[in-house]
């Protein structure tokens, strides 16, 4: 797209203050995010067969019986480990340095730092996910790789998060964006909840239910606090850029900030859970002030794209944003509701509980991100997507997945609660009547796989046409002379 | 506010104010939390696991069981009952009493009632209401105490009370669990005491209860051979899900571990923080030096928690 295949001049002739050009900064990513970004969509591919395994299970419990590590148990963290941190966080990760470096104008620092980094990461993803099949699980939600697997995960993060604070040091646009805010604060905060967690979970255990409060604050803290810093930072900053328009308000972006920064670390503890009640009357509130925040994107976003749908046609990744943005708030919604309205206080634990996670992990998240690396792939390697409309049927895949995942599942958490108010009913009776809705989500967890496969291949398809290509140049160059006439040489 | 410290300042302040809140502050609350007494029985409560539910445990956590079980209870509220437990020298006193409580009754049913003691008069009324009939049934010499009773939808199906911090003061990892496919398990040593059971619910979850969605866990079993006799720790199988003659499904210690923890899973005491009623049987030593419960926390309890009153 923009890229030029040639190598531009280095950083050095650039007059301090001056921004790089672009193409410059694309090129200092290329070899550090594309180690990322295939690594994360290899993990998605691999986090979704387990995804299958475990969701057949419903269908067949005797499948596969004679297995320990095959058992639900074991893949079902195995699925989550995989999609968050193989490629929630990966794929976050690299979207983060692409666009701190952009919005700095500058090229990416020690992007050999970056990739050692990666390497680190993925290695630690890998025994981790391992760690789980063999039975090595922590026993915490969303922290179940063992601390084997934790050290290397977090040595990659510092790293990569090192050079992400020095590309942010050494920027020559001065002035500070929205998005700045979003990534440089997800930046530090990932290092310092994952290390209390592992520390007072796994190293040095805390005694007896502050070990539950702690596993509920982390998990809050990951995939509420950084997803969202990280999936509205890439709104923020492509959703005007594709669209050719201005971005609305600086400041109500700053407002949804503030209350991610100051209100959303303080969700994530149920109203069922044994602890003194203060707890979960303070996620309670924190999840309604949530919906502030979602109402001040809502606004922003909608405004900056004119408020009609006409913005996103032809475009694909924009698609994904604004399918993000709409799952930002419907997973807001869910959340703040099931905190207030339920008065049996067991809703979080029918299949509303997983319903609400997928359609923020994966409804908001993964479709930001999605939008996101298929912009930023192109432009890295300076090669059109090789089958764009892929991209387009990635999108429906997608959307008609995630849809088909948690519609289902909420309208069956819904039932599993109202049922369960009957204590005459025999619980294998209700659990029974939600195994229609599973079936349906099964569907969307199928969907979701192709979804995934043509992303992979998408990325694997820019990859190869940059290589094919050089490959192509430098062969065109070697042999250049076998083809003049003898005479000619000298 | 083109300050790139600033940021970090914010961030800073955002996440201390939330690892005060809910990393510190828990553990000065709950982290420092110590054995307390059961009410009004007094016992120490809980006592740690026995070494191979400790195994257990781990068997428990390493196949993610936490995944389709939670282990906590909940309650919306409670309510009270009152039951008469002795009538006293004076019945013809009591019977007055008793027309002032239920005036809807017969004097018949009411002499019914009196000969079948201890009997639940009233049942689901709150605190003020059950103190003031319990007054008016001891004013003519009977005996009748004010009964807890937790309620909501979970408690007649998981368990008889709330669970509180105390329930897991020992367990590392604590495992409260996020979803229920399967059924609440904080109360299963309670409703399930049968260990054979377990094992074979484990192998075959179908073969004990009907539909079930639950995995087969046959890798925590072996197939063996039998030598000689059979062993006393083979499961005893339906014809259809049992190995080919001359063959046992044997437990391997994995499983007998788990066993093991699930019947030691019993978060049914009442405690100062999660009061309720329960029989006579189970707390019957009122002479240890319990802490109190006052009127609230009756000792003389009649034989079961919700006796009918129709």
């Amino acid at each position: 797209m923009t890229a030029p295949s040639a190598q531009p001049a280095s950083s050095t002739a650039v007059p301090a203050g001056q921004a790089v050009p672009v193409s410059e900064i694309d090129i200092s990513c290329r070899l550090p995010l594309l180690v990322l970004f295939v690594g994360a969509a290899k993990w998605l591919v691999i986090g979704w067969i387990f995804a299958l395994i475990g969701s057949v299970k419903f269908h067949s419990p005797g499948l596969l019986a004679d297995y320990a590590w095959l058992t639900y148990g074991r893949v079902h963290p195995a699925f989550t480990n995989s999609v968050i941190y193989g490629f929630c966080l990966q794929a976050g990760l690299g979207v983060l340095l692409w666009l701190i470096a952009r919005l700095g104008g500058t090229p990416l620092a020690h992007r050999w730092l970056v990739v050692v980094g990666a390497i680190f990461w993925n290695f630690g993803v890998a025994v981790g996910v391992i760690g789980i099949l063999a039975g090595d699980n922590t026993g915490f939600e969303h922290l179940e790789m063992p601390s084997y697997a934790a050290t290397p995960v977090f040595l990659g993060y510092l790293l990569i998060g090192l050079c992400g604070a020095i590309t942010f040091h050494r920027r020559r646009e001065r002035k500070l964006s929205a998005s700045h805010w979003f990534l440089f604060t997800a930046l530090f905060w990932f290092p310092w909840i994952y290390s209390t967690a592992n520390l007072l979970l796994v190293t040095f255990p805390v005694r007896g239910v502050a070990q539950a409060v702690i596993a509920w604050w982390y998990s809050d803290n990951l995939l509420v606090v950084w997803l969202s810093l990280v999936g509205l930072a890439s709104v923020f900053y492509f959703v005007p850029k594709l669209t050719g328009r201005d971005f609305r308000s600086h400041y109500l972006a700053m407002f949804a900030y503030w209350i991610l920064v100051l209100s959303a670390g303080w969700g994530g503890i149920p109203t069922s859970a044994p602890v003194p009640v203060w707890m979960p009357v303070l996620s309670t509130i924190s999840s309604v002030f949530f919906l502030l925040a979602v109402i001040a994107v809502g606004l922003n976003v909608c405004e900056s794209i004119g408020c009609s749908l006409r913005a996103v046609q032809g475009k694909p990744e924009v698609s994904f944003l604004i399918f993000a943005v709409i799952a930002f708030g419907f997973a807001g919604l869910m959340r703040a509701g099931c905190a207030m309205l339920d008065v049996n206080q067991g809703l979080n634990l029918t299949w509303f509980g997983p319903a609400m996670s997928q359609l923020n992990f994966y409804g908001f998240f993964t479709m930001a991100l999605f939008g996101a690396v298929y912009v930023i792939m192109p432009r890295l390697f300076g090669v059109e997507l090789p089958w764009p409309r892929l991209v387009r049927a990635h999108f429906w895949l997608a959307a008609a997945g995630v849809v088909l995942l948690v519609v289902p599942l909420t309208f069956a958490g819904i039932f599993e609660e109202l049922n369960l108010a009957d204590p005459q009913k025999p619980f294998t009776v209700v659990m029974h009547s939600t195994m229609a809705f599973l079936r349906v989500s099964t569907l969307g967890d199928l969907l979701l796989l192709f979804g995934h496969i043509f992303f992979l291949a998408n990325l694997s398809g820019v990859v190869l046409g940059f290589y094919r290509a050089r490959a192509a140049t430098a062969y065109a160059e070697v042999t250049a002379d076998l083809f003049k006439p003898a005479g000619a040489r000298s | 506010m083109n300050f790139g410290p600033l940021i970090f300042l914010a961030a800073f302040f955002g996440l201390t104010c939330s690892w005060f809140g809910f990393v510190l502050t828990p553990q000065f609350q709950v982290g420092r939390l110590q054995q307390t007494n059961t009410i009004p029985a007094g016992a120490l409560y809980p006592v740690s696991r026995p070494g191979l539910a400790r195994q257990g445990l781990s068997v428990y956590r390493a196949n993610g069981c936490a995944y389709c079980h939670s282990q906590q209870v909940g309650q919306t509220g409670t309510t009270c009952d009152v039951v008469l437990t002795d009538p006293g020298t004076n019945q013809t006193a009591l019977l007055v009493a008793l027309r002032k409580i239920r005036p809807a009754l017969s004097e018949s049913e009411d002499k019914e009632l009196l000969a079948s003691l201890p009997k639940t008069i009233r049942q689901g009324v709150t605190k003020e209401e059950a103190d003031a009939a319990v007054k008016v049934l001891t004013s003519s010499s009977a005996k009748a105490t004010t009964w807890i009773v937790p309620v909501g939808p979970d408690i007649p199906r998981w368990g008889i009370r709330r669970t509180v911090a105390e329930d897991y003061l020992f367990d590392y990892p604590v495992m409260t669990g996020s979803q229920r496919v399967g059924p609440d398990l904080a109360n299963v040593g309670v409703r399930m005491p049968d260990a054979n059971w377990h094992l074979r619910h484990l192998y075959a979850p179908r073969s004990a209860v009907k539909d079930s969605v639950m995995p087969l866990y046959r890798f925590l079993f072996e197939k063996r051979r039998i030598e000689g006799t059979r062993s006393p720790e083979a499961l005893t199988l339906p014809p259809e899900l049992g190995p080919e003659p001359g063959y046992e499904i044997v437990p391997k210690p994995e499983a007998i571990a788990l066993v093991a923890y699930l019947m030691s899973l019993r978060a049914n005491e009442p405690l100062f923080d999660a009061p309720v009623s329960v029989a006579a049987a189970v707390t019957s030593n009122s002479d240890t030096n319990a802490p109190s419960g006052g009127t609230s926390t009756p000792t003389n309890a009649a034989p079961t928690n919700t006796p009918p009153t129709k």
